[in-house]
């Protein structure tokens, strides 16, 4: 370990005043402070003392994925292995086939292994080339800019990759991301400074620009040639039944039903939500006030019961469990840059989302999943709950002081 | 009353009238830097839009439309080719009388509303409401409740892109898209959150 400090202390004058790589400064800061912790402390007045600072919140949101992370990867393999056997496929096609071949891992959907090789070999490409191709953009940014390569990115790096289907072309993961981190955050300066949630904007850009591998009407599998609707997609077109003669709601709830990699499994996200309010980070209040809206409006909605339109009968459970409503809610929702700062605002702001979701699912026959476009549209009207709870907030103490 | 309440969610969400059509932009752009004054703005488009496509649609039903004169002995007569300097004729005398009705009976609104009053006049959103309504033959019912819906989309359109910008007075744009260059963008962004509503059959 000493080494690497010495070489990273001797390669500093080179970074650093008249060095020759100045405008790389922000690359040696990234690996320094990535690897060690920084040694800088505030230098005048005001201090707030607190062990937290803005990498150890990005990096507790981290390993609040891991979970949905390693599900990503075992149910991805899983339902490729499975769909395969379902197929009578013996070998998986491309440069995937010949990997799993050359070590002998096989393909028995019963096997961990097997499940978890398989689903990397189609989640760490995503994952790889989103962080190079955003790192690439953030650290441009950064020394063009001035500013640090800041972690915030790590945590985009690790969301978007999550919400996409495995079957996702590499190419279109680029120019999501490229728009995400460019459109979406370094044009506002930065981690901090934008209004929407960078990884729903790659998301919801990529949801409208290429509707055809990314819109949800299929159902996304590893395997060509299988395809079936999503179970959102599916209630709409042949009603309730399809869905529970499909699956059952311990299926949804434990993750091992197809759709986007890493936003199927409940569970994995409700050990997220653990970590996250546990720590802190997470606002437990958005979380709270977007199912209790979600719940409210679909019980309602499921009580009236319409005759045409068959997702009035999905009650208010199915609702939390499907598509990506538990991975938005835990981790999208309470991004703490673009959801709102003051509490009674997070209530309202997380009452929005769930309204919202809700009423895209089920009224807005366009759209099967509704949660990604719900949030980017409770992001929207996020500054100005804040705005009215401070506004209230002032007419009060203003007539509590009135003489 | 279904068919009034499903025009009026229509018109305020799926069919945004700043967001989804993109009208009355300049003012949209230019007015929207602080809550307050977004507000006062809203609330003076949600007023003239209210009464001016009503009165349009009076205008173009009983005297413009074909054979619309036809019962005072002009019959053949269409007047439909002077539709769009009639509609800003009546915008306009409209706004006038308004504004000289506020400023002699309700001074506080009056002061309120300022120089937004005279400026929507010419705010595209206004006109493009009324040839909506003449495009889509809406009745006089129809209309009323067609006016107060898309100039509450606009209102809260604007509130919202002004609650953005008064947080985005912390970002650190680049020089070259200061102003509107990032509120272009920032518009854009929010026309995209709007789409979740796009493709809802009312």
């Amino acid at each position: 370990m000493k080494v690497l400090r010495q070489l990273l202390d001797a390669a500093e004058p080179h970074f650093t005043h008249d060095g020759k790589l100045k405008p790389l400064y922000p690359i040696y800061e990234l690996i320094d402070t990535f690897l060690y912790t920084p040694a800088d402390v505030t230098k005048n007045a005001s201090h707030v003392r607190d062990g937290i600072d803005l990498k150890r919140l990005m990096i507790t949101v981290a390993v609040g994925l891991t979970p949905c992370i390693f599900m990503a990867m075992w149910n991805t393999g899983y339902q490729a292995n499975l769909a395969m056997a379902h197929l009578g496929m013996e070998s998986a096609d491309g440069w995937r086939g010949v990997i799993i071949d050359i070590f002998g891992i096989g393909y028995d959907p019963t096997s961990l292994l097997a499940n978890l090789v398989h689903g990397a070999l189609f989640f760490v490409p995503v994952f790889l080339v989103c962080n190079m191709v955003g790192g690439f953009w953030e650290a441009l940014f950064a020394m063009i800019r001035g500013h640090e390569v800041n972690e915030g990115f790590l945590v985009t790096g690790i969301l978007f990759p999550l919400t996409l289907p495995p079957t996702i072309p590499l190419w279109q993961v680029a120019i999501g991301i490229s728009f995400g981190v460019v459109i979406g955050k370094e044009i506002f300066g930065g981690t901090g400074k934008n209004f929407l949630n960078p990884a729903l904007t790659a998301r919801a850009f990529l949801y409208f620009a290429y509707p055809a591998q990314i819109s949800g009407d299929k159902v996304w599998i590893a395997v060509d040639g299988y395809s079936k609707a999503t179970p959102l997609g599916q209630v709409p077109a042949d009603g309730m039944e399809a869905l529970t003669g499909s699956m059952t709601k311990m299926q949804a709830f434990l993750g091992t039903i197809p759709g986007s990699m890493g936003e199927t499994s409940v569970l994995a996200c409700l050990i997220g939500a653990v970590i996250l309010i546990g720590s802190g980070i997470g606002s437990w209040r958005i979380m709270l006030s977007m199912t209790i809206a979600t719940v409210v409006l679909g019980a309602l909605l499921h009580m009236v019961d319409s005759t045409t339109n068959s997702m009035f009968a999905m009650d208010p459970v199915w609702h939390l469990l499907l598509g990506g409503y538990a991975f938005g809610c835990v981790f999208m929702a309470t991004d703490p840059v673009s959801a709102s700062f003051t509490n009674l605002g997070k209530w309202l702001f997380g009452g929005l989302i769930g309204v919202m979701t809700i009423l895209i699912r089920v009224v807005n026959p366009a759209f099967p999943e509704g949660v990604m476009l719900a949030i980017l549209f409770g992001n929207t009207f996020a500054p100005v709950f804040d705005y009215l709870v401070v506004q209230a907030n002032v007419r009060r103490r203003a007539l509590r002081t009135a003489v | 009353m279904e068919a009034y309440l499903s025009l009026f969610v229509k018109a305020v969400f799926v069919e945004n009238i700043a967001l989804a059509f993109f009208l009355g932009m300049c003012t949209f752009l230019a007015v929207s830097k602080r809550i307050p004054t977004a507000f006062g703005l809203g609330i003076a488009v949600i007023v003239v839009t209210g009464i001016t496509v009503p009165l349009n649609n009076l205008v173009y039903r009983h005297l413009l439309r074909e054979e619309a004169l036809a019962s005072i002995g002009l019959g053949g007569v269409d007047l439909t080719f002077v539709g769009l300097i009639s509609y800003i004729g009546v915008i306009a005398a409209s706004v006038q009388i308004l504004e000289m009705f506020l400023d002699k009976y309700v001074p506080s609104l009056y002061n309120a509303l300022g120089i937004f009053l005279p400026l929507i006049t010419v705010n595209c959103a206004i006109l493009g409401g009324s040839l909506f309504m003449v495009e889509r033959d809406y009745g006089f019912g129809e209309s009323v409740v067609f006016a107060l819906g898309s100039g509450l989309g606009w209102a809260l359109a604007i509130v919202a892109l002004a609650g953005i910008r008064e947080k985005m007075r912390y970002s650190d744009v680049p020089h070259g898209l200061r102003g509107l260059g990032i509120t272009f963008m920032t518009v854009g962004l929010m026309a995209m959150a709007f789409m979740a509503f796009s493709g809802i059959q009312l």
